[in-house]
């Protein structure tokens, strides 16, 4: 009943029935084309540049970046990097990407492949594309990687490779539709720094709900 | 939440005396406008990109059912359920058949203005429901049975001793005068409810068209856990927010943190597609979008149209020095500043509301930073209009108007009186040509003091000129 009455009075301040075959083929044709807006200048950039970039906004906004040769190296850095931080489990997204390196520097740290948790102190994902404009990961979900784990635990970790850096939010939108085709993903998360809140004071405080820290783990392949 | 737009002037004259009020607003002042003009001077194109968004939206509202028809049949294909609501009630009765339908016992909410429109979280509780909101701001809010003050940032109008307070007396620890201590307990304290809820209720900032898909715009990641968590996700949002493509979607994001918080991006911008797939160990199993008119349809090709390329950023009360004085609760009702006092009257009536589009100065600034290029003080001015027409105004301004009309009808007599005006002016001005108190304008005079006018009228320096005496 709403929906019926809600069109009609549209229609009706549009000064018009239904829309003609012209015009929703117009509307159409527009939706198809998927053409691109003004895309600032800012990222329309060589890709090295593009990537120094996109190191410089992430940090920006207070993500911490550590650069490795190359995937093998992920294991070892991480272990070092949960060890000065006191953090005893990692839940891991069970990419092969991640699957296939060995984990064994890990020691006594346990790797665990499942949704996070209230209480996880640390988790790690790998990532779709990086965004150089602003300094963005964009991450989706699928059955290897829970969405949980980029929200719940204090501590989010990154690999990004080199080679999946693009300049403006457009590139990536670009890769979503050549990977997926016409149906999405359930979310894609487009993620710039840790999170925070200035709702207390206008005080700017970082890890309000989701990852106090977020590391990214860029590899330059 | 109760409408007190009717008492905007009580509301104001306390507003400006509020002590606590006052510091808070003096910190927004001086915050979100310098925040944001570093943002737009980083963003060479950001003035082509608001004319586009401005373009943009225009395209849109001209094929709104189009793209609304679209969008609902993505969000079929994808498996979600779309639900349309004429009115605020319609929209909450929804949401409760959704909420009882899996048995829901406890609902956690992203920010969402259009559930403070239809009054949501009163509405579910009075049926058995416990609403949760879960952003920090809306969480105190919530502990202290208030509303929000603003539409970014909605405890704007607290201090920190204010959330100390609360958070001490509803979470029994000591007080504490570190915003991050008090920011880790409010974490902590919903960290288990967000795993509790049985549905999760967010609003939108987007509605895509081509995907199906909406989007929300946070920095706590609340939303997320949100929407993630619970078997059941219900975006309440409202049919302006329809774009057609991910790439216009962007145009948008590329304005929406720059003009409200002058961030160069939120942290999180979530796309919700649909409910969770084949696979997927996490996410919800059902997803619903309603979406509300609540007066909006009506809008549509009528002298307000243009209000429904809003955005929601914030800017336009950012900058507004009504705003910045009075605060957000002086204006009544869920939208303040200049976009509310366009909105409100539409919601809930000019009789009501027309004391808004009455409070502001004109000076233009709103216009100025909207990044769709409002022309809110045109808007304002159409309610001020409107109101007269409908013999609503006060009997001072109508006297006041008709008065003036009568002497602008008569250019001889109209001259004769401001000269006379003029002279009576200066004298009571005297050598430091400031008037201090004036019969009948203490409304002006007990705050500052009114600057004489110049020796001669206009009228009389257009006609020495004329007549070559400069």
């Amino acid at each position: 009943m709403s929906r019926a009455e809600i069109l009609s009075n549209i229609r009706r301040g549009l000064g018009r029935g239904e829309a003609s075959e012209a015009q929703r083929k117009a509307v159409f044709n527009r939706l198809n084309a998927k053409a691109n807006n003004l895309i600032p200048k800012r990222s329309q950039l060589p890709h090295a540049e593009q990537v120094e970039l996109f190191k410089s906004m992430a940090q920006e906004a207070s993500a911490e970046i550590i650069e490795l040769s190359s995937t093998a190296d992920v294991p070892k850095t991480v272990t070092d990097w949960l060890q000065n931080n006191g953090i005893k489990e990692l839940i891991s997204s069970s990419d092969a990407e991640l699957n296939e390196l060995d984990w064994s520097p890990l020691g006594d740290i346990q790797r665990t492949q499942r949704v996070a948790m209230v209480g996880d102190m640390a988790s790690i994902t790998t990532s779709f594309a990086g965004i150089a404009e602003t300094g963005t990961l964009m991450l989706h979900s699928r059955g290897e990687s829970p969405t949980t784990l980029n929200f719940l635990p204090d501590v989010h970790l990154v690999v990004l490779k080199r080679s999946t850096i693009v300049g403006p939010y457009e590139d990536a939108w670009k890769k979503i539709r050549g990977t997926f085709g016409k149906s999405m993903p359930r979310t894609v998360n487009m993620i710039t720094g840790p999170s925070r809140s200035a709702d207390i004071e206008q005080t700017l405080q970082m890890g309000a709900h989701g990852p106090r820290t977020l590391v990214i783990l860029l590899i330059n392949d | 939440m109760q409408i007190r737009s009717p008492e905007f002037k009580e509301n104001a004259r306390t507003a400006l005396k509020e002590e606590g009020l006052q510091r808070a607003l003096g910190k927004l002042r001086a915050g979100f406008p310098e925040k944001r003009a570093i943002a737009v001077e980083r963003m060479p194109e950001f003035h082509d990109l608001r004319d586009e968004a401005r373009d943009l939206k225009n395209h849109i509202l001209e094929n709104l059912d189009i793209y609304l028809e679209q969008f609902e049949s993505k969000v079929q294909e994808s498996g979600g359920h779309v639900h349309w609501a004429r009115t605020g009630d319609d929209a909450n009765k929804i949401i409760l058949d959704i909420c009882k339908q899996v048995n829901a016992k406890t609902v956690t909410k992203g920010k969402s203005m259009v559930s403070e429109e239809t009054n949501l979280n009163e509405y579910l509780e009075a049926n058995g429901i416990q609403p949760v909101e879960t952003d920090l701001g809306e969480y105190i809010l919530q502990l202290r049975e208030d509303h929000p003050s603003h539409i970014i940032a909605p405890a704007i109008h607290l201090n920190l001793s204010d959330v100390s307070e609360i958070f001490h007396e509803k979470h029994g620890k000591p007080k504490s005068d570190d915003p991050a201590v008090l920011m880790q307990e409010a974490r902590e304290e919903l960290r288990n409810k967000f795993v509790a809820a049985d549905v999760g209720i967010t609003g939108a900032n987007f509605l895509v068209a081509e995907t199906g898909s909406t989007i929300i715009v946070t920095n706590e990641g609340n939303g997320d856990l949100t929407q993630t968590l619970p078997k059941t996700h219900i975006v309440i949002t409202s049919i302006e927010k329809v774009v057609p493509t991910l790439e216009d979607m962007t145009l948008f994001l590329r304005l929406l943190a720059r003009s409200a918080t002058g961030q160069e991006f939120t942290v999180y911008n979530t796309l919700s597609t649909g409910p969770r797939r084949e696979g997927d160990a996490d996410g919800p199993e059902n997803f619903h979008v309603v979406l509300v008119d609540n007066g909006r349809s009506e809008m549509v090709g009528s002298e307000f149209h243009e209000m429904l390329r809003c955005i929601r950023c914030s800017a336009c009360m950012n900058h507004c020095p009504v705003y910045g004085s009075v605060g957000g609760h002086a204006y009544g009702w869920v939208y303040p500043g200049p976009m509310g006092s366009v909105l409100t009257p539409k919601m809930i009536g000019i009789e009501k509301a027309g004391n808004l589009p009455n409070a502001s100065t004109f000076c233009g600034k709103c216009e100025e930073v909207c990044p769709v290029r409002i022309p809110l003080p045109k808007l304002m001015r159409h309610w001020r209009n409107n109101e007269f027409e409908k013999h609503l105004s006060p009997k001072a301004v109508r006297w006041g108007l008709a008065g003036w009309g009568f002497f602008a009808k008569r250019p001889t007599l109209y001259r004769q009186l401001s000269t006379a005006s003029n002279w009576f002016m200066r004298t009571l001005g005297g050598k430091k040509g400031r008037v201090k108190s004036l019969p009948m304008a203490s409304g002006w005079t007990d705050f500052r003091d009114l600057p004489t006018p110049t020796d001669k009228t206009f009228m009389q320096q257009w006609n020495d000129k004329k007549e070559g005496k400069q």
